[in-house]
């Protein structure tokens, strides 16, 4: 038998792609896409146009002409407006010819991230309930992923010694998201210093996906890139998807060590070969704009927050109260459901959708993800159906 | 301006109730500042934006510029708040540059607008020249769009 003959009997997908489990959010997608009428809290983008200021400038561009490629690293007049916008509002300083280069979103940008720094088996810690992508795109990048669990009774924050329980050998990279999708948790600044001390004596690699960074609800963010120490081994990833209602535009930035980002560069520059001009002047325009059109949004997100606390409280439901993002994550674990079957009977039941927890991670059981980036009619109805939904049960658990 | 204010300006119909959990009050506080805001003259009234234009009314929107001479004692305020007597006029405000005041007016037909200045606004001594400009379509007022547009279609779940 020839050696073709044996290679065709083999799996057509790659092995380390095979193993990557199907997505407990496109799953949820599929069964939620067959009903009508379902009011949903399980959206992760805002509800919100992106502003107008932001679509004239993309509109102006594309009479202008913008049609052509750009430079791999991003037009040079975005990397500077980032270098301002970042030094202003994150305190970080960083060159727009060596140390930004410009992405297709902060989805392209974890992603060059971990393939630039992972050697075949290398580790990266992060924590979670954590965003969907950081387990596969480690795994893609031949890396392991290696989650360290936070709590609800730690307000999910994410604890120094933790971080040290799960080092070993092959640790290169701890990958932060805070504000947190899915549970708006914050760090402390005593959590930030911890963690950085971490990092510093175990000579590791921070990669900070900080793109929630502008949407706050009760004190300024500050990024542990900022910290003593932490600039020559952080990357920065940041975006205008949920600060600014960008998510189709598409666009990100990663900002870093040149070294680092000279890595992504050569990832980028073949398989990406740049960011959409569009996008990227849409993002111009978005930064010499200003921030009144983001503080508007995040006022009306801050009074949401606090609409779905009360009204959680109201059921009963405990809830820790998000710092950041525009996500609850309650407990309805007490009901005596999984959170797959909470997800499901409720949406069964009142047509309400929510995320279950497990979508983010195995301790995300007993927990779902409701977003509150959606309108408040809708936020109002949802948690009167939920209510409605959560005293039924109670009752029959009773 | 005080979010609470915000919010009414936005819809005045929500409840006391959701008022307060937006804002992390309790209802009655809500109730209790509302009257407040009431009783200083800070909220003036309530009412709902309409698009009269689906409606086939017997009615015509006109604005109305007015020049005025102003008075040594008073300035433009007594003659202001006696146009602002006729039921015709539904809102006036003192204006910079060529002319002093902008009136909006309605009334049930092009030559009973046009009757009311004339004969009421034109021969109120003090009042120099008037131009009326009739609207023909109304497409935002109020902060809002007269016709609904088609949401963009966003996915139903999203991580
Ligand atoms: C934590 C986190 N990172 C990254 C992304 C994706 O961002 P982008 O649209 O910039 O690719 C999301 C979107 O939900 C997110 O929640």
């Amino acid at each position: 038998m020839s050696m073709r003959g044996l290679r065709s009997r083999r799996s057509r997908v790659a092995e380390h792609v095979l193993r990557i489990p199907r997505s407990g959010i496109r799953d949820f997608f599929d069964i939620v896409s067959q009903r009508q009428d379902v009011i949903s809290l399980s959206i992760g983008e805002p509800d919100f146009d992106a502003p107008w200021h932001v679509r004239e400038a993309a509109i102006f561009a594309l009479e202008k002409g913008a049609t052509h490629y750009t430079s791999n690293r991003g037009l040079l007049r975005l990397r500077e407006a980032v270098s301002r916008y970042v030094e202003r509002n994150f305190a970080l300083q960083y060159d727009p010819e060596t140390e930004i280069l410009v992405t297709v979103g902060v989805s392209e940008a974890v992603d060059l991230a971990l393939r630039a720094i992972l050697s075949p088996g290398d580790e990266v810690i992060y924590h979670e309930p954590a965003y969907v992508s950081y387990a596969p795109l480690t795994a893609i990048a031949h890396g392991r992923p290696r989650p360290v669990v936070t709590r609800m009774e730690d307000e999910f924050r994410l604890r120094p010694e933790a971080i040290r329980r799960q080092l070993s050998e092959r640790t290169q990279a701890l990958l932060l998201n805070f504000p947190n999708n899915p549970t708006g948790a914050e760090l402390s600044a005593d959590d930030l210093r911890g963690i950085a001390r971490v990092a510093e004596e175990e000579d590791l690699i921070i990669i900070t996906d900080e793109i929630y960074a502008e949407l706050t609800y009760d004190q300024a963010h500050t990024t542990i890139a900022s910290l003593p120490g932490m600039k020559q081994r952080a990357i920065f990833l940041h975006g205008f998807s949920k600060g600014w209602a960008m998510t189709g535009f598409r666009i990100g930035y990663a900002c870093g060590p040149a070294e680092l980002i000279e890595a992504m560069m050569k990832i980028h520059q073949y398989s990406m070969l740049c960011a959409p001009v569009l996008a990227q002047e849409a993002a111009i325009g978005a930064l010499l704009d200003g921030l009144d059109d983001v503080e508007q949004m995040r006022n009306e997100y801050r009074r949401r927050r606090n609409f779905l606390l009360r009204s959680f409280a109201q059921m009963g439901l405990r809830c820790v109260v998000p710092r950041g993002a525009f996500y609850s994550f309650p407990y309805v674990g007490e009901l005596g459901l999984s959170s797959r079957d909470f997800a499901l009977r409720l949406l069964e039941e009142e047509s309400v959708a929510v995320v279950p927890g497990t979508a983010f991670g195995t301790c995300g059981e007993g927990f779902v993800r409701c977003a509150f980036a959606t309108a408040m009619e809708e936020i109002e109805e949802a948690t009167e159906r939920m209510g409605a939904f959560v005293a039924r049960y109670r009752k029959a658990g009773a | 301006m005080d979010e609470l204010l915000e919010l009414l300006k936005r819809n005045a119909l929500e409840t006391p109730e959701n008022l307060g959990k937006m804002l992390g009050l309790n209802a009655d506080e809500v109730r209790k500042r509302i009257a407040e805001y009431e009783e200083r003259g800070v909220i003036r009234g309530y009412q709902a934006v309409i698009n009269e234009d689906v409606l086939a009314l017997d009615r015509v929107n006109a604005v109305i510029e007015v020049k005025i001479t102003p008075e040594r004692h008073g300035g433009f305020d007594r003659i202001a708040r006696r146009i602002c007597k006729f039921p015709e006029v539904q809102s006036a405000y003192l204006m910079s540059g060529a002319y002093d005041l902008l009136l909006f007016v309605s009334g049930r037909n092009l030559k009973e607008v046009a009757t009311f200045v004339s004969e009421k606004l034109a021969t109120i001594e003090g009042v120099v020249s008037t131009a009326t400009h009739f609207m023909l379509k109304t497409y935002k007022q109020h902060g809002l769009m007269m016709e609904g547009e088609d949401e963009y279609e966003r996915l139903k779940v999203s991580p």
